[in-house]
């Protein structure tokens, strides 16, 4: 997946994030390249959604950069943000199809937004966003009508909608079962190994993050910052931080494990 | 009396400074269990013991009911340096034990009683009313700066979205508006008769109800359904859409949600006010015209000719103004505390509350304004 030489697309620096002045995370640098399956992972409530959050411009940082291609995403004024936003692909944890429209309308409406494609187009291209999730012929069904894992994909094809360079997806195996988590990860290397896309993954599941991931950062809670970074099979073999083998391996070989925290 | 099976402790003390505590029948919620309490005073009573051993041969069922209990004896050994065998514990009831003390009460987990002092909630009151004052101003100034765009066709939303919010907020309005608008022309045709007959003068019953329900009261009282019924759904379904992460997945796209979801709500809202207050006050005078032709003897013809000369077209023109105004106060209040709610079920819940309470107060603050002004301008 990787190319023989590593393109940074995006670049995180020397973040830090935290709710009303108070910092629960600092010294968050890492880069992600181009045609990587990012892993940011972490224990419950680490921080790993709003890392994410702050990486697609939702949510401002309390210091730090993040760049997208060498601009900062942060610094750029509201259209040039608005523009680098465009760019990025984003699954919510909850799907968050947007409950008043159908999935037909849900993919159309970024494209009748932004591209000048005449209805007829427009209705070709949704169909084949919905085919790509296995969603063929959904079009006219409301959000509530369908599981959660076929509102996920749903929202991986409004994701796609207007073929971003990179994907974010957020604990996309939450609340699913394990054969629908497991062909949801295989879309996801599917788009990323057809498309060229980016993807970067928030989740603490391990299957995915070793099925997938080819690159990662880990966030500790305790610690207030990241603690590891790299290929998370290399990871497992060669980290010397008691925490991050114990996450790797549910708490089976490092010490304390098991224990609630 | 003594039932079967009855929970009980007793006491024994041996020679080597040891307690053996015997639990002897059916511990179960719901049955009278003996209190920590009693034995921790009967221990304490005793002198010299270092060890507290149990024997449980007599316990024939237990819940959590004695591992409270145990829970409890064990914690008092622990404050008291007494050492605490379980050997004599079924091995279910050492095991729930000994998971509830795997991990220690974390260091300031627990919530800590704070009550700030008198000034210092009076600062808290003032310096939050100042924030959601800017807040609101904020939500006011993004709408208008909408409304501006969507003037100078760079505003974007869909037509089916009016054309829904158009339809709640008028149509499905309807039957509503009728019930409470005849229950007010009615009443304010009685309250007028009461007064009225003492004058020998019920014919001007009309003239009450005419010109009250034309001029404000239509206005009000469809104000008031409005918010309770359009304006808490407004803040009820973009609060949804909050806690749902639409909102988010809306701006990611770089889609504006005040365009795309505030600007259709207002606009259909203010479109459809003017249309139910002239609808309210038509079947406001018919319920006045019901109690004055049915009790008042009133002929209709009386009553429409006394209608037609007391309510002048200026009174219709303030009453439609009033209920316009409404309908964006209205409209306004639902979007703000739909888009300010937070991320729970819950707060979907107060932000519904607080769209009534704002939409309300707004519309009594705004009908003390235009009453003054139009005394004022002698309109």
């Amino acid at each position: 997946m990787n190319s023989a030489k590593p393109e940074p697309v995006i670049e995180v620096q020397d973040l830090a994030m935290g709710y009303g002045g108070a910092i629960l995370m600092q010294d968050i640098t890492f880069t992600v390249n181009r045609g990587d399956i990012f892993i940011i992972m972490g224990g419950s409530g680490c921080g790993k959604s709003t890392l994410m959050k702050i990486m697609i411009g939702l949510k401002e940082p309390a210091k730090g950069k993040v760049l997208y291609d060498g601009v900062s995403l942060w610094d750029s004024d509201a259209e040039k943000k608005a523009l680098m936003m465009r760019r990025l692909g984003i699954l919510y944890q909850s799907g968050a199809i947007w409950s008043s429209m159908t999935l037909g309308e849900n993919v159309a409406l970024p494209l009748e937004q932004y591209t000048d494609l005449s209805p007829a187009r427009i209705r070709e291209t949704v169909a084949l966003k919905l085919a790509l999730v296995g969603l063929a012929g959904f079009e006219e069904y409301y959000p509530s009508e369908l599981s959660g894992g076929m509102r996920k994909r749903a929202g991986i094809a409004r994701a796609m909608a207007l073929d971003p360079d990179i994907l974010f997806f957020d604990e996309p195996s939450a609340g699913l079962d394990p054969v629908s988590a497991r062909l949801l990860d295989d879309l996801i290397v599917q788009l990323s190994a057809s498309l060229g896309a980016t993807v970067v993954v928030v989740t603490h599941e391990l299957a995915s993050i070793f099925t997938i991931g080819n690159n990662s950062v880990y966030l500790d809670a305790g610690a207030k910052t990241m603690t590891a970074g790299g290929d998370p099979k290399r990871l497992l073999e060669e980290s010397k931080d008691p925490k991050v083998i114990n996450f790797l391996t549910r708490g089976e070989a490092g010490s304390g494990g098991g224990k609630l925290k | 009396m003594k039932t079967e099976n009855q929970p009980e402790t007793h006491i024994t003390q041996l020679p080597d400074a040891a307690v053996v505590v015997y639990i002897s029948g059916d511990w179960k919620l719901g049955r009278q269990v003996p209190q920590a309490t009693d034995t921790e005073n009967r221990l304490s009573a005793l002198k010299e013991i270092r060890r507290i051993s149990f024997e449980a041969a007599g316990l024939s069922g237990w819940d959590s009911s004695l591992l409270t209990f145990l829970t409890r004896i064990i914690a008092y050994s622990g404050r008291t340096g007494i050492t605490t065998t379980l050997e004599g514990l079924p091995e279910g009831v050492r095991r729930m034990l000994e998971l509830a003390a795997a991990v220690p009460e974390k260091k300031g987990g627990q919530k800590e009683e704070k009550r700030p002092s008198f000034l210092a909630r009076v600062g808290e009151s003032a310096v939050g009313f100042k924030r959601s004052t800017g807040e609101m101003l904020a939500f006011i100034g993004d709408a208008v700066v909408a409304l501006w765009g969507l003037l100078t066709g760079r505003a974007k939303f869909r037509l089916h979205d009016l054309f829904l919010a158009i339809q709640e907020s008028g149509a499905q309005a309807l039957p509503i508006v009728s019930l409470i608008s005849l229950l007010v022309g009615i009443i304010l045709a009685f309250i007028g008769a009461i007064q009225l007959r003492m004058f020998g003068a019920q014919l001007y019953v009309a003239d009450i109800v005419g010109i009250s329900m034309v001029r404000v009261m239509g206005a009000i009282m469809t104000g008031i359904i409005m918010a309770g019924r359009t304006g808490a759904a407004f803040a009820a379904q973009l609060g949804t859409m909050q806690t749902n992460e639409e909102i988010d997945a809306l701006r990611t796209f770089g889609i504006s949600p005040m365009e795309f979801l505030v600007l259709p709500r207002m606009i259909a809202l203010t479109l459809m006010m003017p249309l139910l207050c002239a609808y309210a006050d038509l079947v406001g005078i018919m319920g006045g015209f019901i109690v004055g032709t049915g009790m008042l003897d009133i002929t209709p013809s009386q009553y429409y000719s006394r209608t037609v000369a007391a309510v002048s077209l200026t009174n219709v023109w303030v009453g439609l103004f009033h209920s316009a105004v409404f309908g964006v106060l209205v409209a306004l209040s639902g979007c703000l505390r739909g888009m300010q709610c937070g991320r729970s079920a819950s707060a979907v819940g107060e932000a519904a509350t607080s769209a009534v309470v704002t939409s309300i107060v707004c519309i009594v603050v705004a009908t003390a304004i235009i009453t003054f002004s139009c005394e004022m301008l002698g309109i």
